[in-house]
């Protein structure tokens, strides 16, 4: 069984979304990239299995 | 002269000349309502069958023309059956629970928007606002004749007002020229560009939206389905949004996103708006215009709907975009809230306090339609690249991926509010219970007997009711009597929605239908003490 979640998990789903483009307001395209290469290294750090991070890498890139 | 703004679709309270516009000195009323909008009329409407003597003055002689607003949420349609006009809406009205978002050509999901069975309104109904507000003024009418003291003044502007100790004084133009009146409170419901606003120097902070809509209501015979329709990036729109919905009289709403950047005049010529629609729905259907507007939006708040004895309620104190329909659907909880609290007050049985709580209570509500109408407009309007980035990337992940579907965002559609961290609120008495009817929510209507637990909750004062509990035979509250109703439920929505795993409960309901506090058992001193809270007599 796979063990990456992929149906709704966000506990306050608008939230997190209003935080995530306030976090990015006012950058420019490298700092957007930026942000986005330090966020996904934390998030990765923080679920940490590596079978399920190679699955959320193979459904991102499909 | 009073100049006429926008032409009316149903003439509804034509001027008439009244005995106020001769009197040597000027005539005081218990409460001036400015602009007979929907929010104004509801209002009034609420004040009367009340008892309390109520005047609304408007600056055209009807409604309207042109629907601005079409959807029409349950809760609405509750407080208008509160009213007495809830049936003719829903009648009229178009139902529909289903909606459904495409992207490009194909559907990327669809979404039901009340999934759950047991009350007794739809979610929504789409009904053209004019509609909604002549039904609102037939039912005056109808209290009229029986008794209740409202009167509408139509072609009368408010052109300044001064605010005294105990009362207003009003400058009111008409067409025999300028007149003079009193009122004991005033209630501003005059929309978004507010004249009382305006004349009390008031400010409306709050952001603008760089980005306009074409609305084209047509009439055609269509078999379209009565569902809401979103397009992302259709090919008769490319870059930008689309929208379909179904009114009555076989009119349909057609919205087009169009961009910051337009020529309006060009944009506004029927051929252009023809063209436009043609390639929404296709070639074949013949269809008239029926009425077509190009908006812009802001999302804005006055700072306090209440300044000593001048109230704002409706768009002339919080304004939303449209997606998500708060706008109307917000003010009609403005009058559900400030009706009961000014009858209260102007009758002597509560304190002026209680009028502090109307700012409290709907400035949260209105900073959480304003919230949530401002999300939906960054999602369908990204501001900058990292806005478009993750909104194009939730829209690619949505088409495979369920997690997705509550990310996209192109409305989320008004709910009540609940009022939590109300000063009217007492403490959680059975905190276990479901957190839908803690107190400061909406009563959540469920199936009683052989109709619906709202429908005995529509007469005038508080109510008490007890799930599976004994009241005494006569309950009076601090001093006042008041309407029980005892109930027995189990296994059933009433309990699911009530109960929870408690096996009874007390519930001490206000007029408009909103928890003041919830017990597990009969408490006649919790109960004093609620009802004192709720009253506004801390
Ligand atoms: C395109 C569009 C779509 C919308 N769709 C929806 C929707 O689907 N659902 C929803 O809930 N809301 C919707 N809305 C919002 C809705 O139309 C408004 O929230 C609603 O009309 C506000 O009602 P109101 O009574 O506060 O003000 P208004 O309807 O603006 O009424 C104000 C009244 O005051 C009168 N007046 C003004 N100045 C004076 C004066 N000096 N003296 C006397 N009278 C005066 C005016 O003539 C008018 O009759 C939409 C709005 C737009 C623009």
């Amino acid at each position: 069984m796979p063990d990456l979640i992929l149906t709704p998990n966000l506990e306050a789903t608008d939230d997190f979304y209003e935080a995530l483009l306030n976090a990015h307001e006012g950058l420019d395209e490298a700092d957007i990239h930026a942000l986005n290469a330090r966020l996904i290294l934390i998030l990765a750090n923080h679920i940490g299995k590596q079978s399920v991070l190679e699955e959320a890498l193979a459904v991102a890139g499909a | 002269m009073v100049k006429a703004r926008y032409q009316t679709a149903f003439r509804l309270y034509p001027y008439e000349k009244v005995a106020d516009q001769d009197t040597p000195a000027p005539k005081r009323h218990s409460v001036v309502i400015i602009g007979g909008g929907p929010v104004g009329m509801g209002l009034a409407l609420d004040l009367g069958k009340k008892g309390i003597d109520c005047l609304v003055l408007d600056d055209h002689d009807g409604v309207g023309q042109g629907s601005r607003a079409i959807c029409f949420a349950k809760r609405t349609l509750e407080i208008c059956d509160r009213l007495g006009c809830g049936d003719p809406m829903v009648d009229k009205g178009v139902v529909w629970n289903l909606g459904r978002v495409y992207r490009d050509e194909s559907e990327i999901y669809a979404f039901n928007l009340l999934p759950e069975e047991g009350h007794k309104r739809p979610a929504f109904i789409n009904l053209q606002q004019p509609y909604f507000e002549q039904f609102l003024v037939e039912e005056i009418r109808r209290q009229q004749a029986k008794g209740a003291p409202v009167e509408i003044r139509g072609q009368n502007l408010l052109t300044s007002l001064t605010q005294n100790d105990d009362h207003i004084l009003l400058d009111v133009e008409t067409p025999d020229g300028p007149y003079q009146i009193e009122a004991e409170y005033l209630v501003a419901c005059d929309g978004a560009s507010s004249p009382t606003r305006e004349m009390m120097g008031l400010g409306f902070g709050g952001r603008v939206f760089e980005d306009n809509f074409l609305i084209a209501d047509i009439k055609m015979q269509a078999d379209f389905p009565t569902e809401r329709r979103f397009w992302f990036d259709p090919p008769f729109n490319r870059g930008e949004t689309a929208l379909m919905h179904k009114q009555p009289d076989d009119v349909w709403r057609l919205d087009f996103q169009m961009g910051w950047d337009i020529d309006r005049k060009a944009e506004l010529a029927p051929e252009k708006i023809k063209s436009r629609v043609r390639g929404m729905i296709g070639e074949d259907i013949p269809f008239e215009l029926v009425w077509t507007s190009i908006y812009t939006f802001r999302c804005c708040s006055m700072e306090e709907y209440r300044h000593g004895r001048v109230f704002f309620a409706g768009d002339s104190a919080h304004q939303v975009s449209p997606f998500g329909a708060r706008g109307c659907n917000g003010g009609m909880q403005d009058v559900d809230n400030l009706a009961w609290k000014l009858a209260a007050v102007i009758k002597g049985e509560a304190p002026d306090a209680l009028l502090e709580s109307y700012h409290i209570e709907r400035k949260h509500g209105a900073l959480e339609n304003i919230k949530n109408s401002s999300r939906t407009a960054d999602f369908l309007t990204p501001r900058n690249p990292a806005h478009a980035l993750f909104r194009d990337a939730v829209l690619d992940l949505v088409e495979k991926h369920d997690f997705a579907r509550p990310l996209v965002n192109s409305g989320r559609l008004s709910v009540p509010c609940t009022y939590d961290d109300s000063p009217l609120n007492a403490e959680d008495g059975l905190p276990q219970g479901p957190a839908r009817s803690r107190p400061g929510s909406p009563v959540v209507d469920a199936p009683l007997g052989d109709g619906f637990l709202l429908d005995r909750l529509k007469g005038d004062g508080f109510t008490l009711l007890s799930i599976n509990c004994d009241l005494p035979a006569d309950v009076e509250v601090a001093g006042h009597h008041i309407r029980t109703l005892s109930i027995r439920a189990e296994g059933d929505l009433i309990a699911e929605r009530y109960l929870g795993d408690a096996p009874a409960a007390v519930l001490l309901i206000r007029p408009d239908q909103h928890v003041a506090g919830r017990w597990p058992t009969y408490n006649a001193r919790a109960l004093d003490e609620a009802f004192n809270t709720a009253m506004g007599r801390t």
